[in-house]
């Protein structure tokens, strides 16, 4: 084989064995397009974060005096557009699914390649639909796009965001798809359903979600755009349409889509507890099985939104039964992480310190969303900044605390340079410190009844206030920092040759290379053990088997 | 394929760039044709029931305000033409039944009469185009598109003739009372104001448009496949190939049996029901 006679460094990689542009734009290798949405997503992470900020600065004084309430209500509609529909959807399914997931079945690549890079050009028309409809004037009604306003009144370009969200969701749709596939049917041999990975469980709830619900986000914000073109009357009261069939329709793929930004983060912290704790992770059932447990009930709480908007309290009384089950595969989560790390041996490396960081925030959000699903609760706390902080400790405590987790863990493998470890660590103390900072006052101002979407306060909620902004000035620089080092480290951070620089059980830093072959393997593996068999070191997950000598003119020739 | 040959084939095809090219049906990223094969099932199903989530969430919407706008909807449905839905009906399901013998003659290598079927199956979606075209066309006729110039009054006059909907006067202003004439009396079931109905029906053929419109963007883009399959067929009988891929034209059966079936609930509930 030609790839044999290479040594170490001048081993071609998946990075260098071709370096054209077109090579780039026009790849089918999994690594690469997980790349190409690495780059992408991190410019959209990086322009929501920019509408965060200047959220932030308005509401660091009680007078709206920094933007117009107008100019303020297209800054949370951008921040929360991008950073959901363009950020934390495709966060760590396109980018870790992509990269990672392949590998840790032990597949040459995903199912549908040309449908995996076609997820991507998807993604990247939507996104710049979104964008010229940001520049050309902005959107201001809110990520949700309730009726009737965003059908009947809003100005602006809010149909061709809708085209480009419809087109990201189609990106989505193909990635989930994708991974079904994927993991249905290209587990090396070896490779049982129980002894996947638990990211591997986790991805494959996160596409069921994908494939069953984003369609019916795409056709209900289709409808929306029909209504605002030809005044059909779907959503609008005025025109004899129901506002209420909307918000069903929405949070039907809505709240699930919590569960994509979070489910993969879930698994990649099954990854990285028992990595850095080098231990099985604890209760390896239960944890897989309530990945999917989390995405079918998540599939039945839609209605928790709806609590005080008009819906039946008999239905109400039943989502809100319905939203608690959903803390149990939660809490059987948390407990077996908790479990895993018992009695480990803790290496506190970075991953593990935003896994860690994700631990605590998660718990605290997900026992906020049972203030918020008790209906009694709900009434008071709806629409407030309790909700706010509430879904960021779960999005951003939980989603993208999980992404960094990833995004570190995996550096290595996907670079071959480690990141800086101390710039790491104070990168993730600060996040952990900054974001607590910015939405824990955030708790209490909603508890007290400052409502979101205003750009101005009444004086005795100031310092809360205040305290948020400073907050998010040290998360944002908590942020800024893994992207310079992380830029920094591609040049000039410790090269690495070794395959499994952790010390990780898993096809993907046993038996590949650092950084990937352009095929992965060079032949299929077979695995011979369980996940994560920390207790067995001197036994590997796999082997990739030898090739046979081909004798020509043989008995076989 | 073998183990054994996988293995000769994979260190021959290695030497290049690293490549696995398989015998040029199978993907560098599959193991075996049986593995590609369901891999593509897998994915054609998952998608299908992508599309049925799709239209369901419109099926849905539609339901409700069929439920909530009854004796509107009722009056709409009665603009719609009959004979053309069945005669499409008809229309696509043969070609489902051309589709389905098509995917046979591939499975088979038979590819002269794979070639055939598929293009009966692409006049038969021709045929339902150029009907939706002539029924899409009466529809703007009277202005019953649902634009700028809606105007419900040929369903109020064709409504009035069939005595189910009466122009009355209430408090000096105009009513539409919509009910039913049994024995040459007039029962009123319910009173709409003009701009009430004409909201209403709007929404009706709101609805019928996007419903068959998507469904009709679905038949386009099966003709565009069908039409680059028959293309692939044709050369593949040109070129005498003993064995093709026949996955393509199954999964584009698959996809069309959707297209068809969608069609199937959309005919009655758009066409049928109220009459």
């Amino acid at each position: 084989m030609a790839t044999a006679t290479y040594t170490g460094t001048d081993k071609p990689n998946y990075l260098n064995w071709k370096t054209t542009v077109a090579s780039w734009l026009l790849t089918y290798d999994h690594k690469r397009i997980g790349i190409l949405y690495l780059v992408t997503i991190s410019i959209f992470f990086a322009l929501g974060g920019l509408a965060a900020a200047m959220i932030r600065m308005e509401l660091a004084t009680p007078k709206g005096d920094l933007l117009t309430s107008d100019v303020y209500n297209k800054m949370f509609t951008a921040h929360g557009v991008i950073m959901i529909f363009l950020f934390l959807i495709p966060s760590i399914p396109a980018v870790f699914g992509n990269f990672a997931l392949p590998l840790m079945i032990g597949a040459r690549d995903v199912a549908f390649p040309r449908l995996n890079l076609l997820s991507w050009y998807f993604f990247t028309a939507g996104a710049l639909c979104v964008l010229v409809a940001l520049f050309r004037g902005g959107i201001d009604t809110g990520w949700t796009f309730y009726t009737p306003y965003s059908s009947s009144f809003a100005k602006g370009e809010v149909s061709l965001a809708i085209v480009g969200i419809f087109l990201a969701g189609f990106a989505s749709i193909f990635t989930g798809i994708n991974f079904l596939v994927t993991i249905h049917k290209m587990r090396a041999p070896g490779m049982t359903w129980f002894r996947l990975p638990l990211f591997v469980w986790a991805m494959y709830a996160t596409s069921l979600i994908q494939v069953l619900g984003t369609p019916v986000v795409a056709i209900t914000l289709l409808l929306v755009a029909v209504e605002r073109s030809f005044r059909i009357g779907i959503f609008d009261p005025n025109l004899g349409g129901d506002p209420i069939l909307y918000q069903h329709l929405f949070w039907f793929y809505s709240h699930p889509a919590v569960y994509i930004m979070i489910l993969p983060a879930m698994g990649v912290i099954s990854e990285v507890i028992s990595a850095f704790s080098k231990r099985r992770v604890f209760g390896y059932h239960f944890v897989a099985f309530s990945s999917l447990a989390i995405a079918i009930i998540g599939f039945l709480v839609w209605g928790h939104h709806m609590f005080s908007t008009g819906q039946s309290m008999y239905a109400g009384i039943v989502f809100s039964f319905l939203t608690w089950i959903v803390a149990i595969p939660s809490a059987i989560k948390t407990f077996n992480w908790m479990a895993t790390i018992w009695k480990g041996r803790v290496h506190w490396e970075t991953p593990m310190l935003y896994a860690l960081g994700f631990m605590g925030l998660f718990v605290i959000g997900g026992l906020t969303g049972l203030h918020l699903a008790a209906m009694a609760t709900n009434v008071h706390l709806t629409d407030t900044y309790f909700i706010v902080a509430h879904f960021h400790y779960v999005m951003v405590g939980g989603g993208i605390m999980g992404y960094l987790a990833a995004l570190h863990f995996w550096w290595p493998k996907m670079t071959g340079r480690m990141y800086p470890e101390g710039w790491g660590k104070l990168a993730a103390l600060l996040v952990f410190v900054g974001f607590n900072l910015t939405f824990f006052p955030q708790f209490i101002l909603g508890y007290m009844g400052m409502p979101r979407r205003y750009h101005s306060y009444p004086e005795e909620w100031a310092v809360l206030n205040v305290l948020s902004t400073a907050g998010s000035s040290v998360l944002g620089l908590g942020y800024l920092l893994p992207l310079i080092y992380l830029t920094w480290s591609l040049k000039y951070g410790k090269v690495v040759t070794e395959r499994n620089p952790w010390g990780a059980r898993g096809l993907e830093w046993e038996l590949v290379d650092t950084p990937p072959d352009p095929h992965n393997f060079e032949r299929t593996p077979i695995v011979t053990r369980p996940a994560y068999d920390y207790n067995h070191p001197e036994e590997p997950t796999g082997f990739v088997p030898k090739p046979r000598p081909v004798v020509v003119g043989g008995k076989d020739g | 394929m073998s183990v054994k040959e996988l293995e000769k084939s994979a260190t021959l095809e290695h030497a290049g760039d690293g490549h696995f090219h398989g015998d040029g049906i199978l993907g560098e990223q599959f193991e075996t044709l049986e593995q590609q094969n369901t891999s593509y099932l897998i994915g054609m199903w998952a998608f299908i029931v992508q599309e049925v989530l799709f239209f369901g969430a419109i099926f849905t919407a539609y339901a409700i305000y069929r439920f909530k706008y009854v004796l509107e909807f009722t009056l709409a449905h009665h603009e719609l033409s009959v004979p053309i839905g069945t005669l499409n009906t008809f229309v696509l399901l043969f070609s489902s039944y051309t589709m389905a013998r098509a995917v046979r003659a591939a499975m088979q290598n038979r590819h002269k009469k794979q070639a055939f079927y598929l293009l009966l199956t692409f006049l038969f979606a021709g045929v339902f185009m150029v009907n939706k075209y002539f029924e899409y066309g009466a529809k703007f006729e009277h202005h019953l598109f649902p634009g700028g110039d809606y105007d419900a009054h040929t369903i109020v006059e064709h409504a009035e003739k069939k005595g189910e909907l009466r122009v009355a006067e209430e408090n000096g202003k105009e009513v539409y009372e919509l009910g039913k004439t049994r024995d040459g009396q007039f029962t009123v079931f319910k009173k709409v104001t003009p701009e009430e109905f004409e909201q209403r029906t709007r929404l009706f053929f709101g609805f019928y448009f996007v419903m068959t419109g998507l469904h009709g963007l679905h038949v386009l883009v099966g003709m565009i496949i069908i039409a680059i399959l028959i293309g692939r067929a044709w050369i593949d009988h040109m070129k005498n190939k003993p064995v093709a891929d026949y996955m393509p034209v199954e999964m584009t059966g698959l996809y069309w049996h959707l297209v068809d079936i969608v069609w199937i609930f959309l005919f009655p509930l758009l066409y049928l029901i109220g009459r």
